[in-house]
């Protein structure tokens, strides 16, 4: 039983970088990935602007009735989100745990070119054991 | 949930994993020297220094803003004295173990020096005559520099070394 649907990451541009699936019933194919990620990123920035409050800095959750969407912009302007069954908890702490391994074994990667898609081994794999983690943790509650 | 307080200099730079700091200056010292070698004039290795390209401070600048934030939880700064401030406190802490002090504001508030005091990177160094126009440690103004851009944010540092064991980084919320 997976808590995490899907998770995406795109860059300032609104382009996807990286798109992981985790089993849900509805599998994407890249174009619509990518089509979603800029649909996002569009709503994200239209948000500021529609909000009534002054400072805000866009859409940090969604909530619909098959699931819900945690979204997270760093302050560089890379947004991190993650579409997770409904009521699912502690998603804002799972994405800064990703931002991190983001820093980590992305932006530290050498060969890694800035705003391009993410091909690197050691951020998958550290990846997957960050939602391991997560998922253990979360059955165990 | 009100969002994580954040962190100061000393306490993020007590979380992070070091390297030996003879190691780190010996590793630059030879980056310049090679520099020196392959381009000769000393303009030229200053522009290198700073901008774009494999080792240089720029690329450098760019990817650190991230690790930066976070692990240091800061959130936007309200204004430019705070942004030199966070650098000179919290940043220049958490990746060089100093800190430096801001100081020689202008009039309007746009430009003011950063001063380290204990430079990591000039440790045993000595300028020889033929190299004395040669800005050193001019990539810390390339890493401010692509640090702040990708923050959103771009003055121009410009920078000058006085002499070693002191570095200077002037930092301007406008183009010259």
């Amino acid at each position: 039983m997976a808590a995490i649907y899907s998770l995406f990451i795109i860059n300032k541009s609104g382009g996807l970088i990286f798109y992981k699936d985790y089993g849900s019933a509805g599998r994407m194919d890249t174009n619509d990935s990518l089509r979603l990620a800029s649909l996002w990123h569009s709503m994200h920035a239209i948000s500021q602007q529609l909000s009534p409050t002054m400072g805000c800095s866009g859409i940090e959750l969604l909530e619909a009735d098959t699931f819900d969407l945690h979204c997270f912009q760093s302050l560089t302007g890379t947004k991190f989100f993650v579409v997770c069954e409904p009521g699912t908890q502690h998603m804002d702490d799972l994405l800064k745990i990703i931002y991190e391994l983001y820093t980590d074994y992305v932006l530290k990667n050498p060969f890694y070119e800035m705003e391009m898609p993410i091909r690197c081994e050691l951020f998958d794999l550290n990846l997957s054991q960050a939602i391991q983690k997560d998922r253990v943790a979360l059955l165990g509650r | 949930m009100a969002p994580p307080a954040p962190r100061t200099g000393d306490a993020v730079f007590a979380n992070v994993e070091r390297v030996n700091a003879e190691l780190f200056t010996l590793t630059y010292g030879a980056i310049v020297r090679q520099l020196l070698t392959d381009l000769e004039e000393v303009e030229e290795v200053n522009k290198q220094l700073d901008q774009i390209s494999i080792f240089r401070g720029y690329n450098i600048g760019i990817r650190l803003i991230d690790e930066f934030l976070t692990k240091s939880n800061i959130s936007r700064c309200v204004d430019f004295k705070e942004t030199a401030e966070v650098i000179a406190k919290a940043g220049f802490k958490m990746f060089l173990g100093v800190t430096a002090s801001v100081t020689n504001w202008d009039a309007d508030g746009t430009s003011c020096s950063l001063v380290l005091e204990d430079n990591p990177l000039v440790d045993f160094v000595e300028l020889p005559d033929t190299c004395q126009g040669l800005y050193y440690c001019n990539i810390l103004s390339g890493v401010i520099r692509g640090a702040l851009e990708m923050a959103c944010i771009s003055p121009e540092p410009n920078f000058w070394c006085t002499h070693q064991g002191m570095c200077l980084v002037r930092l301007a919320t406008h183009p010259r």
